[in-house]
């Protein structure tokens, strides 16, 4: 079982490139190192102790305490790590982008492929519990897609974004983006190995989420506040948004957009182009 | 209840540090600011240790308060979630404590 949500652990996350075979992969939860060989030989490998198996043996004898000193969530920190360097090597900027459901995260990257694509390679990830609907409306931009489902899972692990990057081979220089499954607790806690997490509130939600869901917005280097040509309508404040999710983070930036109109893009597209250039990030409201 | 399966965790990673061994007390450390709720884990030990090698081990948590340094004026402040305000005035805080979510330490029979 999933160490944060209670999905299952015998629950198989599945792979699906739209227009390609389906190919489904056990969600293991308890390797501690991704794996790029078969296991079709015929003998079983043993997982060695952290820590030195004398000392467990001997503490055995002598019903000795043995420090672990471990963290809960560290399986995954390691693997995200081996993202991170992955990434860093093939210079590819990755975005973890991460939302309630129906924060219109989808439209964004729609638009937002459609505004970049003759300037820069993008791949996405789409993360979802069912269904490969997100990834047929990417791959309908001409962008090269792949949909993880998680299956009982509430969220994507740094696992199966190394899965995708097999499957996509993102080249050099290109840019990740990775839908995170609509969520605003579990997903905050498991780092993938990317660049920068990136949170999406729209206007129809309430104001006051980043104090209701404070792990989140303080994990995340950038919030989009989405459907502002809503705002007439609505009784979002934006400046009691933006006060509060500095409350819980002073260092998170903020741009305001609308992906249905494109009303405020270009600062996205320009925070964009400077992470992928590796510039640091402005830090405009 | 996120810390059922936090705890299927915990005792996943004490069972395969154990091997064979029988495991008679685990000790957590959890953080005040971590979202995962001591109480709630002790509810849930005795359900996920049964049939494995922790079966009956003793569960001791060690809380870590919350404590955040301002950034504005340097002093500490006491947290009991994650923001708050500084006596200076100011919500500008970067949390030093009270996140932890670890398995410090187990004892073998």
């Amino acid at each position: 079982m999933c160490t944060i949500c209670g999905c299952s652990e015998t629950q198989a996350a599945t792979y699906t490139v739209p227009g390609a075979h389906a190919h489904t992969h056990d969600h293991d939860h308890e390797h501690g190192h991704a794996h790029e060989h078969d296991h079709d030989h015929g003998h079983t490998h043993t997982h060695a102790p952290a820590e030195d198996p004398h000392a467990v043996l001997h503490a055995a004898m002598h019903g000795r305490t043995i420090a672990l000193e471990q963290d809960i969530l560290a399986k995954n920190k390691v693997l995200a790590e081996r993202n991170r360097g992955w990434f860093e090597g093939r210079e590819v900027l990755a975005l973890n982008l991460m939302s309630s459901p129906g924060s219109g995260k989808t439209s964004l990257l729609e638009r937002t492929i459609h505004a970049l694509k003759n300037e820069m390679n993008i791949y996405v990830v789409e993360g979802d519990q069912a269904g490969t609907n997100d990834a047929e409306r990417i791959r309908a931009t001409g962008c090269a897609v792949i949909q993880v489902n998680t299956g009982a899972g509430c969220h994507l692990e740094a696992d199966m974004l190394a899965r995708s990057m097999q499957q996509l081979n993102p080249r050099s220089g290109s840019l990740v983006l990775i839908e995170n499954v609509g969520n605003l607790i579990c997903p905050a806690l498991f780092d993938l190995g990317e660049r920068a997490k990136v949170v999406v509130i729209s206007v129809t939600e309430g104001d006051d989420k980043p104090t209701k869901y404070p792990h989140m917005f303080r994990a995340c280097r950038l919030m989009l506040i989405n459907k502002i040509d809503l705002l007439p309508h609505v009784r979002f404040d934006v400046d009691r948004c933006i006060a509060r999710a500095r409350e819980v983070n002073p260092d998170i930036h903020v741009l305001q957009v609308s992906a249905e109109t494109g009303q405020g893009m270009e600062p996205w597209y320009q925070w964009l182009r400077r992470e992928l250039a590796g510039q640091p990030t402005f830090a405009p409201t | 209840m996120h810390e059922l399966s936090i705890t299927h965790g915990i005792v996943a990673i004490c069972a395969e540090r154990a091997g064979t061994e029988r495991v008679t007390c685990v000790r957590l450390e959890i953080g005040q600011l971590s979202a995962v709720l001591p109480d709630a884990v002790r509810f849930c030990f005795d359900i996920c240790a049964k049939g494995t090698v922790v079966e009956g081990a003793i569960l001791e948590i060690i809380e870590t308060p919350g404590r955040a340094l301002c950034r504005d004026c340097n002093g500490e402040v006491a947290m009991t979630q994650l923001f708050g305000r500084c006596r200076c005035g100011s919500a500008n805080l970067r949390v030093i404590a009270g996140e932890e979510l670890k398995i410090r330490e187990m004892e073998l029979a």
